[in-house]
């Protein structure tokens, strides 16, 4: 069973590697919607699996943050991603499948899904 | 909302919206009695009298967005379809304790659900402030304070991806433990 020793462990190593962590100019936002629109949806499934798809992968310079309700609740859960310098990419109706696509796609090799995207679906 | 869990992310997240630094969110199971009672308590803004008398009508809300709020009168809803209650008690200054009640056994109770992603989320999108979560089944339980883990963690941060993970495998292995 887990316990809190395991944790200092992971702070140990990750302490380590926080040296090597990219600057701030790079960083990339994965921000999900948690409004109760969002969270009623399915956003919770969304944003643990962009999460655990980016500690296993071990990307450093994305984010995975939450916003509230920005509007559009038919097309929840809404997911946008930030990169600096580049357009905001506005992803909805998305699943834990489809999150994982966009950390491989997207957020590694810099394609955007764009059959996920806002434009795609609002048709 | 398909569990309870997700109605505990939802109105946890009426506290960090009401400037909690410290969130306490309890799952209390007493199979002997039939009871799960869940209670989520901050130390936020609060609400005035007024507010609270209506804050459990759907077409209210404090939001300029839109004219319906529906997370508290969801958890309500849950609680009384099956055989429970709901009670909001809440001082403007001091913050707010929401505490529902079902009879675990009812066959319309909603599952607990993944209560271990919901702090997770909880935790992961709001580092900055603080959360305890207990779940207590019969006599015994297990409780995962924030602080402790920060404290640990010297500065690393609570929302890492990694750190986030192992938090949920370490709340999710030591309530299934008590039986959750």
């Amino acid at each position: 069973m887990k316990s809190l020793a395991e944790l200092q462990a992971l702070r140990d190593k990750m302490k380590d590697q926080m040296g090597i962590r990219g600057d701030d100019s790079k960083n990339i936002r994965v921000v999900v919607g948690m409004a109760t629109c969002g969270i009623a949806a399915g956003a919770r499934p969304v944003l643990h699996a962009f999460t655990e798809e980016v500690a296993k992968r071990g990307l450093k310079d994305v984010t995975v943050a939450q916003t509230g309700c920005i509007g559009i609740c038919q097309y929840e859960p809404v997911v946008e991603v930030m990169e600096p310098g580049k357009e905001k990419v506005t992803y909805v109706k998305m699943t834990p499948e489809k999150a994982v696509k966009v950390v491989n796609d997207h957020l590694v090799n810099g394609n955007v899904v764009t059959e996920y995207t806002i434009g795609a679906v609002a048709k | 909302m398909q569990e309870l869990s997700l109605n505990i992310l939802d109105v946890a997240e009426n506290s960090v919206r009401a400037g909690a630094t410290l969130t306490t969110i309890l799952v209390d199971e007493q199979p002997q009695q039939d009871l799960l009672t869940i209670q989520i308590a901050d130390n936020g803004c609060g609400m005035s009298e007024e507010q609270v008398q209506r804050v459990t009508d759907p077409f209210f809300t404090t939001r300029t967005t839109r004219k319906v709020g529906l997370g508290v009168p969801l958890l309500k809803m849950a609680a009384e379809l099956a055989g429970g209650s709901f009670s909001i008690r809440s001082k403007l200054g001091e913050g707010t304790t929401t505490t529902a009640t079902f009879q675990l056994g009812h066959i319309d109770r909603m599952p607990l659900g993944d209560v271990a992603a919901t702090i997770c989320t909880l935790v992961q999108c709001n580092p900055e402030i603080d959360f305890v979560y207990t779940y207590r089944r019969g006599e015994r339980e297990f409780s995962a304070d924030t602080r402790q883990f920060r404290q640990i963690l010297e500065g690393v941060p609570l929302s890492d991806p990694q750190v986030v993970t192992f938090l949920r495998e370490y709340i999710l292995e030591n309530t299934r433990e008590l039986g959750g």
